[in-house]
Parts: structure tokens; C-alpha cells; sequence
């Protein structure tokens, strides 16, 4: 296949940006997006150019490092799926593909294709976490009864990876869905709800002072998600902040 | 409480709150303007009723206004911080790939909305203040049906009504169901909530629609 590339490309974070043109022959069907990259960057190194930066770790889906907006979609046209899990056999021969980092001005540009997401780090450190005793005596989790409905739903939530492609699909730059499915997934279980209250309003305060945007419910963020975390999320965290700020 | 007014949460529970009532008052507004196609007298009875009780007059209103400021105001403030939120744009955004068109530019869908309720307000409201407050004019029960036909005598302001209930029925398409997501409520009675909303989307502003056609094409012979 006969690829075209348009890319971002940005010096570091205090440089103006700019879309460069790239062609690429003989892009296999089986190759990964990450793999014809990789190629592409070899190429450029060979011709002594300065290789394209972009972020990457498991290539397994599961870290959640990944982070590309490919044609205008995050992780590219396929559902379910992060970046690295999106093969080149989705493009057609002559296809031009738009590869952009995730905007947001929560995230900004570090360089080329990679952004800064530690405003996600700082939404978890404000209450993404229980406080527990891990001396020993903690009591096993399996012990605890729980109805199947919420540890449904509380997994659900858990299998955010955190990647930011709720903030990067969302028109408003939101992270209602990553903020959300963090609280959802210990509101769910009674070893979360001690601290439910006082989580929720610690996280929201923090979403909000990031500088992320407002959810208008459009619903793109649960399309684009790779791991489908639910809007349902997003409503239980609406009830929970509610119901914490109202109770005092 | 003093975080939670700060807060995106509470904007947009705000927002809800303050759409939903203006649903809410659609309904009884939409009922009324029925009757003028069913029974002039009845539509009379009720337009005074509405124009001379103090209830309606003094608190009711001047609720409706405050309702109408407040989703108009947030809806602003909210679409400014969304504009900052993201600073640079992308060179390519396939927003149609995941959500409705509608939900996307409920900016624009109620900023021609606000349009339609100056001209709305100039047409009655106004018309009403003056003829109550500064011509000091007698009560007159059996004037309102005439002058609501003739306002729709005119094609362009028939227009104008039909385009703008086009436009109303896209924004209560997405507005008046992500009010419940919005304030929280996201349960098993949500497919049907949303059915429920989208069918009051198409009803309510087709029958305000149909009222318009309807005195254009009856006018008032005398």
C-alpha cells in the first residue's frame, strides 16, 4: 500500500507547530499503525531527518500510553481499540491519514505527537485511591459480599486505562468519563464508600481547576473510549458530587 | 456548598434545571395556543386569564424571565470555558463519527431560539406591556384571538415561527433528555425517559408550527 501522511510536528512545548507531509510505500495490510511509524522513522533517521516522537509502552492495549488522533478520531476509525492495537489493513492503498496529538488545553504539546497528561495523575491523587491498612490485617476483599450488578459495574469502570481519549474525542475537551469511571469504581464498593464523599468533590475540584471542559453529554467520549467505560459513570458521579456537596 | 457553585457539576445542573422548567412551560404554552385553533372564546378566556392574574402576572412571569436569562446566560458562560478548553484545534475532527449533529451545536440551535424569543417578545410581550402599562388601555377579553391571527398574516413571520420550531425541536432533541444525565439520573428508566423526550421534541414544536399555518391560512376577513 501506498500511504500519505500528513503529521504533526512541534519542536517542544514552546514551539509553533506544523503539519509536515510523509508518503510511504509498501505499508503492509499486517503491519501495525505503531509498526509503520516505527518504519517511517527509521527512514528518517537514515536520512539523518529528526525521527517523529510519539508515545507508546505495552503496543497490548492496556497501558493506555498510546495517544493519537488518527483522521480526525482518537485511536483511529476503529471502535474498542487503542493505537497500538489498530492495524494498517483498516487503510486502503492511497488513503491520506491526518495524525495529530490529543488536543486539549489541559494537555499540552511536550513534542511532536506527545502531550502532557499528568492532569489526569493530579485528578487521581486528589481521590482516586482508598485508605486502607496493608500491614496484614486487611480484610480480603473477597470476603466482603457484593452484588453482582455493582461488581459488574464497578469493573466496567476500573478498566480505565486513563489513556485521555474521552478528553481528546469530547468537543469540550472534557474528562467527565475518566473522572468519573476512577470515582465510580470504588462508589460502587463498600471499601469506597468511607471516603465516597469526600473523593468525589476532591477529584471534581480538581477536573476542574485542570482546566477541562463542560460535559454537554454528546456521548463521544463513551463512542471513542477504548475500554467502552459507560456515561452511565458520568451520571453516578453527577449524584454523587450532588449528594456530597448538599449533605455538607 | 460554597465548591459546589463553582463547580462544572452544578453549571450544569443549572442548565438542566433551568431547561427543564423552560419544557415545562412549552407544554402549558403550547396547550393554550391550542385552544385558539379549537375555540376562539376558550383561547380568549385563558389569554386573560394569563395576561390580568396576579399570580401569573407577578410571579409567574417574572419567573419565566428569570428562567429564560439564566439557561441563555450559562449556556454562554458554559460554550466559553468549552471554546478554552481546548485552545488549538485540530487540523482534522470527525465529530460526526461519534456523536449527533444536534448535541455538537446546541450553541447554535439556541442562540437562533433566543433570536426567535426577541421577536417573539416584540410581537406579544411588548405589544402587551404597552397596551396594559403605557396606553393604560381597558381590559378587553375577546381581543386576543384576533390579534395573535393577525400576526401570522404576514408569510415572512410565518416563516420565521416555522424555521425557529425547526430549530426549537433540535435543541429539546438533545437538550431534554441529557438534563437527567445531567443532573444525575442515568437508570433504567432512561431509554424510556429519552423516547418520552424525543417525541415531546417533534410533537411540541410541530403543533406550534401547525398553529402558525393554520391562522396564516384562515385569516381574519372583516
Amino acid at each position: 500500500m501506498k500511504i500519505y501522511l500528513k503529521i504533526w510536528r512541534q519542536k517542544d512545548a514552546s514551539s509553533k507547530g506544523k503539519i509536515v507531509d510523509y508518503t510511504m510505500d509498501g505499508v503492509e495490510g499486517d503491519m501495525s499503525f505503531l509498526e509503520m511509524l516505527d518504519i517511517l522513522n527509521e527512514d528518517l533517521i537514515a536520512k539523518g531527518e529528526v525521527p517523529i516522537e510519539f508515545d507508546h509502552d505495552c503496543r497490548e492495549g492496556i497501558c493506555g500510553t498510546c495517544s493519537l488522533q488518527i483522521n480526525g478520531r482518537p485511536h483511529g476509525p476503529d471502535r474498542l481499540i487503542t493505537v497500538c492495537q489498530l492495524h494498517m489493513r483498516s487503510f486502503n492503498d492511497g488513503d491520506t491519514i491526518v495524525i495529530e496529538p490529543f488536543r486539549a488545553k489541559a494537555f499540552p504539546v511536550i513534542k511532536d505527537l506527545i502531550v502532557d497528561r499528568n492532569a489526569f495523575e493530579r485528578i487521581q491523587q486528589a481521590g482516586g485511591f482508598i485508605s486502607v491498612n496493608t500491614s496484614g490485617r486487611t480484610v480480603d476483599a473477597n470476603n466482603i459480599p457484593i452484588r453482582k450488578e455493582n461488581a459488574d459495574k464497578a469493573f466496567n469502570a476500573a478498566a480505565c486505562i486513563g489513556c485521555g481519549a474521552c478528553v481528546a474525542a469530547c468537543k469540550n475537551a472534557s474528562a467527565m468519563l475518566f473522572t468519573s469511571a476512577k470515582v465510580s469504581q470504588f462508589a460502587l464498593l463498600p471499601q469506597g464508600r468511607v471516603e465516597a464523599a469526600e473523593r468525589v468533590q476532591n477529584m471534581v475540584k480538581q477536573m476542574d481547576l485542570e482546566g477541562f471542559g463542560n460535559c454537554t453529554n454528546t456521548g463521544a467520549c463513551e463512542i471513542e473510549c477504548p475500554k467502552g467505560i459507560s456515561l452511565e459513570n458520568i451520571a453516578r458521579m453527577n449524584r454523587e458530587y450532588l449528594s456530597a456537596s448538599i449533605k455538607g | 456548598m460554597s465548591s459546589l457553585i463553582k463547580s462544572s457539576i452544578a453549571r450544569k445542573v443549572v442548565m438542566a434545571l433551568s431547561g427543564l422548567f423552560l419544557v415545562l412551560f412549552l407544554a402549558l404554552h403550547v396547550t393554550i395556543n391550542f385552544t385558539s385553533v379549537i375555540s376562539p372564546d376558550t383561547f380568549n378566556q385563558w389569554s386573560h386569564f394569563m395576561g390580568y392574574n396576579g399570580l401569573v402576572q407577578y410571579i409567574m412571569q417574572p419567573v419565566l424571565i428569570l428562567g429564560v436569562i439564566v439557561h441563555f446566560v450559562m449556556g454562554i458562560i458554559l460554550e466559553y470555558q468549552n471554546t478554552r478548553a481546548r485552545s488549538i484545534k485540530y487540523t482534522k475532527y470527525k465529530g460526526a463519527a461519534n456523536s449527533p449533529w444536534v448535541s455538537r451545536n446546541m450553541i447554535i440551535t439556541g442562540l437562533v431560539v433566543l433570536a426567535f424569543l426577541g421577536l417573539h417578545f416584540y410581537d406579544f410581550w411588548i405589544h402587551e406591556m404597552t397596551y396594559k402599562y403605557l396606553e393604560a388601555k381597558p381590559e378587553d377579553p375577546t381581543r386576543y384571538y384576533i390579534e395573535t391571527v393577525e400576526k401570522f398574516a404576514p408569510i415572512w413571520r410565518t416563516v420565521i415561527y416555522i424555521v425557529s420550531f425547526g430549530l426549537l425541536s433540535l435543541h429539546l432533541w438533545h437538550g431534554f433528555a441529557s438534563s437527567f444525565q445531567s443532573m444525575g439520573l442515568n437508570n433504567k428508566y432512561t431509554p424510556s425517559i429519552k423516547s418520552f423526550a424525543k417525541i415531546y421534541a417533534v410533537i411540541v414544536p410541530l403543533v406550534f408550527v401547525f398553529i402558525a399555518i393554520y391562522h396564516h391560512l384562515n385569516p381574519i376577513t372583516h
